[in-house]
């Protein structure tokens, strides 16, 4: 372990900005994708169950 | 009791595919999980400090992960659409369709991160270098990929037609990947290659190599859970989906 303290990990030796940034926007991503398949996945269940259920109601 | 023999082309029939696609997928997700977190830890608290960048060069834990597969994913899509092409497969269109938003995402990501590398370490955050420059045609490549999916309105047509372009842009590929040699470029040559020592730490080389991994896990577990997506939409008219549903 490198760093002396907590402040000094948050600084990344003056590359914060660039090296949190990075990581950021990967974890972004990641959760933004996961999220977005999942939200994708019930919307798609909620459509062909519904059709289902029309078409059972007409038959 | 009947010999257990595999049926390897059972999968290629999407009902099929889509109960081994979900059994699948979890296990994948896991590793992708734990992998994840022990790189993280590895990538912060494990690897020294750069004798030359300092903690600017931790970028290099996700950067190189995200720019290798940007490139992978593209040539295992090209690799499925052409098998489609061939052998007129459905699934295998399904397949290449599960793969390119998860491929442009690591595209995306490898252009934004390697942006926030290249300000502090070469003063810009964009040159018109050939590495970079390729890798943002690969990225047009995969948007060119969905938008040509998007706006086709039969799947099997649409599979076809990208397939084309997906096997035609599979030049850029080996263009990316060996831009450092043939061209004089800012970005820097391959930090690992299999024909010589790593001009790396061990400790670095080793949270760079179990991060990608964990990248590989996550994006298997993402292409199988977007193909079972795909595959319930343009299955939707069968029996078997109706009867998945009750």
């Amino acid at each position: 372990m490198h760093w002396n303290s907590v402040s000094e990990f948050f600084a990344m030796g003056g590359y914060a900005l660039y090296v949190w940034g990075s990581f950021g926007v990967t974890a972004a991503v990641v959760v933004g994708e996961i999220v977005l398949l999942r939200s994708q996945r019930k919307a798609i269940l909620r459509n062909l169950r519904n059709e289902l259920l029309s078409e059972g109601a007409s038959s | 009791m009947k010999t257990r023999v595999i049926h390897w082309f059972k999968f290629a029939s999407p009902q099929n595919f889509y109960g081994l696609a979900g059994r699948m997928w979890p296990w994948f997700a896991a590793l992708a999980g734990v992998l994840a977190l022990v790189g993280l830890w590895i990538s912060f608290f494990v690897a020294p400090t750069d004798a030359q960048q300092g903690e600017g060069y931790r970028i290099i834990f996700v950067h190189v992960p995200a720019s290798q597969m940007s490139m992978f994913i593209y040539l295992v899509m090209a690799g499925w659409a052409g098998f489609g092409l061939a052998f007129n497969t459905r699934l295998s269109g399904m397949m290449a369709s599960a793969l390119a938003p998860t491929g442009a995402l690591f595209a995306f990501l490898s252009l934004v991160t390697g942006a926030l590398w290249g300000k502090p370490m070469w003063g810009a955050w964009w040159v018109w270098d050939a590495r970079l420059t390729s890798e943002l045609i690969l990225l047009f490549l995969y948007l060119g990929f969905l938008a040509l999916q998007a706006s086709i309105d039969d799947p099997r047509r649409a599979d076809k037609a990208c397939a084309v372009l997906a096997l035609v842009g599979v030049v850029n590929v080996p263009i990316i990947y060996f831009s450092v040699k043939w061209w004089n470029t800012l970005h820097q040559g391959a930090s690992v290659s299999l024909t010589r020592a790593p001009s790396m730490a061990t400790t670095m080389l080793w949270g760079m190599l179990i991060m990608v991994v964990a990248f590989w896990m996550y994006a298997i577990a993402v292409a199988l859970v977007r193909v079972r997506n795909i595959i319930l939409e343009r299955e939707r008219h069968t029996e078997w989906v109706k009867h998945a549903l009750e």
